[in-house]
């Protein structure tokens, strides 16, 4: 199979071969490749591509797959609508 | 390590002042950041880029910025997209306070050239379709107002900076800066000591601590603005809409998802970037009132990031002169991202002690002792 066919972050279609050719322009770290190609930035939130892209940043750089720093964890956990989150209250008082 | 120039912060006003020096035939530069690329406040904001402003100091500074933004990518060869866009910015008054001081804005505006006009209900309603009439009296809209990439274009400023010569250090802390009385000598950092004999401090929300190590106390302090993005959908909005009396800014960017912000009144100065429980219930409240469609869509990530308020809400772009070799681009007041390819040449031009494309004093450190009733930027988010 070819690099440009392996996904890897499913939400923004980054393929294996776009994450390795980033990897090769110096930007080695999670946070480095998520802000120019917005993996982890997309509705899974990095729960697809986290683990993939550590294990590809390791092997690049011949580390430990353990020492890989994935991207800071942010709220929310999964998708919520901003009229629920609104009327949440509603009911409340 | 020598260097002609060290650079504190790798946010976009450290990356466009090296890249303006070394352009002018001053490479030997070493910008360190204690994080990586737009670790700090350039890659939290929400990289709107707008002219509306009240003081003639930042309609300016916005003006001349907006041009380069438009020509960004073929003067700095970026073989990437900066995704600007140019579909203006609808910002809407909510008071009768507003509308006059709007007024005026917009009068101020037009004098220096920016197309902003005052729109009723229903030319407001004509841009944005899917705003609630209900929720304000009148508008004003700059067309030329827009958006771009906060990380595109602080890496193609990074790219052509190292491409002219400039060494970046990241993930390195300065820890002091050394003086033979009051010449600089050099920088010491977590990792090494740099000999140089200038210092920029483009250190975002930590300005202040860095002039506090040349005993330079610099009127500025950081606080924790809040923002979310949703999920991407189709276009459906093509300005930013802001109100500074509901205390909101939302935009759809060109990827799809929608960024908005508001401010907490009550945030203590510092240093914390916490996201809160708060910030997304009222955001969300704010939202929906304004717009109640975009309350269909789902929020998936909220951050914060740090304002560098100045005094006046004006930035400072300035020599200091009771350090000499100390340079300061600091107290942006939220707005840093999009006046910074002026704040990389007008610094360039201080630096270099060339003549000023803009009269400088407006940005300067001496502005808070000598000028009386200055201009205050009530236009800010």
């Amino acid at each position: 199979m070819s690099e440009k066919d392996i996904i890897i972050c499913r939400c923004e279609d980054i393929s294996r071969q776009e994450i390795r050719q980033w990897l090769e322009k110096g930007y080695t770290s999670f946070e480095d490749l998520k802000r120019q190609l917005r993996v982890g930035m997309g509705p899974c939130q990095g729960q697809t591509c986290a683990e993939l892209i550590k294990r590809e940043i390791a092997s690049f750089l011949h580390t430990d797959h353990e020492s890989v720093p994935i991207h800071k964890q942010r709220p929310l956990v999964v998708g919520v609508k901003l009229k629920a989150i609104a009327e949440a209250g509603k009911d409340e008082r | 390590m020598n260097a002609e120039i060290v650079i504190i912060g790798s946010g976009i006003s450290g990356a466009s002042i090296a890249y303006n020096l070394a352009k002018a035939g001053h490479p030997d530069i070493v910008v360190i950041d204690k994080g990586y690329l737009t670790a700090g406040a350039t890659g939290r904001c929400g990289a709107g880029v707008r002219q509306q402003w009240g003081t003639k100091g930042n309609c300016v500074l916005a003006k001349l910025s907006i041009e380069f933004f438009g020509k960004a990518k073929a003067i700095l060869e970026y073989d990437g997209d900066i995704e600007f866009k140019q579909e203006g910015y609808l910002i809407l008054a909510t008071t009768q306070e507003e509308v006059a001081l709007f007024a005026k804005n917009v009068k101020l505006q037009n004098s220096l050239g920016i197309p902003s006009r005052i729109c009723d209900r229903q030319a407001a309603l004509q841009i944005v379709p899917h705003l609630n009439p209900d929720s304000f009296l009148s508008a004003t809209y700059c067309p030329t107002d827009g958006h771009l990439n906060p990380f595109k274009m602080t890496d193609a400023y990074f790219q052509a900076a190292k491409r002219l010569g400039v060494r970046f250090l990241f993930q390195e802390q300065v820890t002091e800066i050394l003086r033979e009385g009051k010449t600089i000598t050099g920088v010491r950092t977590d990792k090494r000591l740099i000999a140089t004999g200038k210092v920029v401090d483009a250190a975002g929300g930590y300005a202040r601590e860095i002039g506090l190590m040349l005993d330079v106390d610099i009127p500025v302090f950081s606080e924790n603005h809040e923002i979310l993005v949703t999920e991407p959908v189709d276009k459906m909005q093509g300005p930013m809409v802001m109100s500074f009396s509901k205390n909101i800014y939302c935009q759809q960017v060109p990827h799809g998802s929608f960024l908005m912000g508001r401010s907490d009144p009550t945030v203590k100065p510092g240093h914390d970037i916490s996201s809160t429980w708060k910030f997304l219930d009222e955001m969300a409240k704010t939202v929906t009132e304004i717009m109640p469609k975009i309350g269909e869509l789902r929020v998936i990530r909220q951050w914060g990031g740090s304002y560098n308020l100045s005094p006046d809400r004006q930035p400072i772009i300035s020599a200091v002169p009771e350090q000499p070799g100390f340079y300061v681009a600091c107290g942006f007041s939220g707005h840093g991202f999009m006046f910074a390819p002026m704040t990389g040449l007008l610094m360039k031009e201080i630096i270099l002690d060339e003549p000023k494309t803009l009269d400088v004093d407006d940005f300067s450190l001496r502005r808070f002792h000598t000028i009386q009733n200055k201009d205050y930027e009530k236009s800010v988010v």
